[in-house]
């Protein structure tokens, strides 16, 4: 199962405040203990929204608005993501709580999303072959 | 990659002489073990040149001259020959330098060549350049 | 040599020797994960020590017995800390020096053997199968790797990790499966191998370069499991097809990248050593003496083509009765699709056409393009145009690939100028 974990914007994150040596330290080491248990897919942060650009279409509209930021915090802004895959839901809120935050930044918060599963079935490579040869013989 | 390794001839194999049961149990080891390594494509021995033919074109155009065996000059001569298929250059001269001493007896000599790939021959040089490029920044990446 | 020139040669060996020692370290400390730390670790002390005392004359037991004797310290300073290494340990201190110096060959084709049994392991995710053998057997990097699927590298990364704990957690053995069991996980590492393959074979993703370093690795590899499992007809029969299909791949794409038809190809470019060995190949299956598997099956069945040497000259007949033996085998659409073509091309088209309107009453079939494009492929020779066009459209409604359609339209198009021009 593949988790989406959002770290919410703060009005900290959004001014580009540093958040100290220790945080970084915890992340780093977050990560590391993530991708050792082999559960880590990606772990990005996001540049503060005054970087960003909204591309809005409003309804009945045809061309789409194009707005750059800084956005409202309170309009469910990010701050960063971390994408992990794991067994189950418990495993994936483990470590979401497990994720490090900035102290003495006030209040923020994390959001979990599941991600919808990709079908994988396993391939018999014997069948893909000889469909190729098949589409081979009628040139397709 | 493919390469041949050539086992150059010597007196002996000129004269027609065996090798030593040692080299004979020697040399089979190695092919299974290029066999077992999945690198081996193809290995012969040659008949001395005793009964060989040479055919030359000295005048441009002109016709072939034909000289029967044998020939003196066995160092330049080839007795056998293994074809091998491997990741590198480097990992050719491993295998050759695997090889055990063909002659034994001060004579011995096998030399590494590589083989032409059909896109080498026939290829356009800017995408062999540029599949040349791909390869050395994948070995690069791979040091770093 | 040079120092750098001593490492690459290092390299070089080791990626060479990489695959034997993680197999033999694995059968001792149980734990294939860390048997590639050891491995690794002796690559180290080699980078090291080689340079200035030159490189040693067998340098894969030199790498072994190094690996070998951090084994087991490594286990025998753990064994008061960890209840796995107790166990392991009590069975290592039977292990002499003698021992560590041995270097049976047949012990180490063994361990490899169980290596791969163990990578291709069906606990495992199809994906996680592919990327650990990739890793392990083929000593390919995670960027090769990565580079081959076209994707991101910490992805395969992870997968590797993700593997081998599943491997320590669900405490797969270290073993050759025995009995009924063997034929089912054989099939499993047959699967695996033929999958890297056709990856090479037919991808159209990834960059150039890598499509011929994935067709020659598991080429490569499969022909290691059929030397050191050569009672199995089946090791021989992929081997045999990976070898022919191989001697086509310089022939199957023209200048431009985009593929030839097989009945178009330059057959005086076939590569006709390959040719050679998938037929000496297919010949060690059949002298096994048991009935064809699949894979000597459609060995069988592309080595009528390889031996063809022009497309008049293929016999089709034999090509039809390989199909019957197939399909009694592996019964599904794709061969019952293939053993209709075959029999068109062998009897006739009308023959071919039999079958194709008893395969259209199958339920199983609804839906499937390439029934109606074999049946619009028949019609047509037959001269049956109109009939035909409607069917190559038919097909063209059915699937999603734009590419497909575009060529299922254009042979619709082409049998109604045909037919009007009659």
């Amino acid at each position: 199962m593949r988790y989406l974990l959002m770290m919410r914007a703060t009005g900290f994150t959004e001014a580009g405040m540093n958040p100290g040596g220790t945080y970084k330290e915890a992340v780093k080491a977050y990560r590391q203990s993530l991708a050792k248990a082999g559960v880590l897919l990606a772990a990005e942060e996001l540049r503060p929204s005054s970087a960003g650009i909204r591309v809005v279409y409003l309804s009945g509209g045809d061309a789409p608005e194009v707005r750059p930021g800084p956005f409202p915090i309170e309009q469910g802004l990010i701050a960063g993501i971390t994408l992990i895959d794991v067994d189950t839901e418990e495993e994936a809120l483990n470590w979401a709580l497990r994720m490090p935050i900035p102290s003495g930044q006030g209040s923020c918060g994390i959001e979990l999303r599941r991600l919808e599963d990709r079908a994988v079935h396993p391939r018999d490579p014997r069948q893909t072959a000889m469909e190729a040869e098949l589409k081979d013989y009628l040139q397709l | 990659m493919r390469f041949m390794m050539i086992v150059k001839a010597t007196t002996d194999s000129e004269a027609g002489v065996l090798p030593s049961q040692e080299l004979i149990d020697a040399m089979q080891k190695y092919n299974e073990e290029l066999v077992k390594a999945g690198v081996m494509l193809a290995a012969d021995g040659l008949h001395s040149s005793a009964n060989a033919v040479r055919i030359s074109y000295p005048e441009p155009g002109g016709k072939p001259k034909l000289v029967d065996g044998p020939f003196t000059e066995a160092k330049e001569m080839i007795a056998g020959y293994t074809l091998i298929e491997v990741k590198s250059r480097e990992e050719a001269l491993e295998w050759a330098l695997r090889m055990p001493d063909p002659h034994g007896f001060g004579q011995g000599e096998i030399e590494l060549r590589q083989v032409f790939e059909f896109e080498e021959l026939l290829g356009d040089p800017e995408s062999r350049a540029k599949e040349e490029e791909l390869r050395r920044q994948a070995q690069e990446s791979k040091k770093a | 040599m040079s120092v750098s020139q001593t490492h690459r040669t290092i390299d070089t060996i080791w990626r060479m020797e990489s695959p034997k020692l993680i197999a033999g370290l694995t059968r001792m400390v149980r734990d294939v994960g860390l048997a590639e730390d050891l491995a690794q670790d002796a690559l180290v002390i080699a980078l090291d020590r080689w340079p200035s005392s030159g490189i040693p004359d067998k340098p894969g037991a030199w790498l072994m017995t190094t690996a070998k004797r951090r084994a087991l310290d490594l286990l025998r300073r753990n064994k008061l800390r960890d209840q796995k290494y107790v166990e392991i340990a009590r069975e290592i201190d039977l292990y002499t020096e003698d021992d560590i110096d041995r270097a049976l060959d047949g012990e180490i084709e063994d361990d490899l053997l169980r290596l791969i049994f163990m990578t291709c392991h069906p606990v495992l995710s199809q994906d996680a199968r592919v990327a650990l053998t990739l890793r392990l057997l083929c000593g390919l990097t995670t960027d090769e790797i990565a580079r081959s699927f076209l994707i991101a590298e910490s992805t395969v990364a992870q997968r590797i990790v993700r593997a081998k704990r599943t491997l320590n957690m669900e405490k797969v053995p270290f073993e050759v499966p025995a009995g009924k069991e063997l034929g089912e996980r054989l099939s499993t590492v047959l699967e695996v191998i033929y999958l890297m393959f056709n990856e090479g074979y037919s991808a159209t993703s990834g960059q150039s370069w890598t499509r011929p370093l994935l067709c020659q690795e598991a080429l490569r590899l499969g022909r290691v499991l059929a030397a050191i499992a050569p009672g199995e007809p089946e090791a021989h029969g992929l081997v045999a097809l990976m070898e022919i299909q191989s001697s086509r791949l310089k022939t199957r794409i023209n200048a431009q990248g985009e593929p030839i038809l097989l009945m178009d190809q330059n057959r005086a470019l076939w590569d006709q050593l390959l040719i050679r060995r998938g037929l000496a190949a297919l010949e060690r299956a059949q002298r096994l003496g048991r009935t064809l598997g699949p894979y000597a099956l459609q060995a069988s069945i592309t080595a009528c083509h390889a031996v063809a040497r022009t497309p008049s000259d293929t016999d089709w007949i034999r090509i039809a009765a390989l199909y019957e033996a197939l399909l009694r085998q592996t019964p599904s659409p794709i061969v019952e699709l293939n053993r209709a073509v075959a029999i068109g091309m062998a009897f006739g088209p009308a023959y071919g056409l039999q079958l194709v309107e008893e395969l259209n009453k199958e339920p199983s079939l609804q839906g499937y393009h390439l029934l109606p494009s074999v049946r619009g492929d028949l019609l047509e020779k037959l001269g049956r145009l109109e009939e035909a066009s409607a069917e190559f459209e038919r097909a063209a409604a059915m699937t999603r690939n734009v590419q497909e359609q575009a060529l299922l339209f254009r042979r619709a198009a082409e049998c109604k100028q045909e037919g009007e021009r009659t």
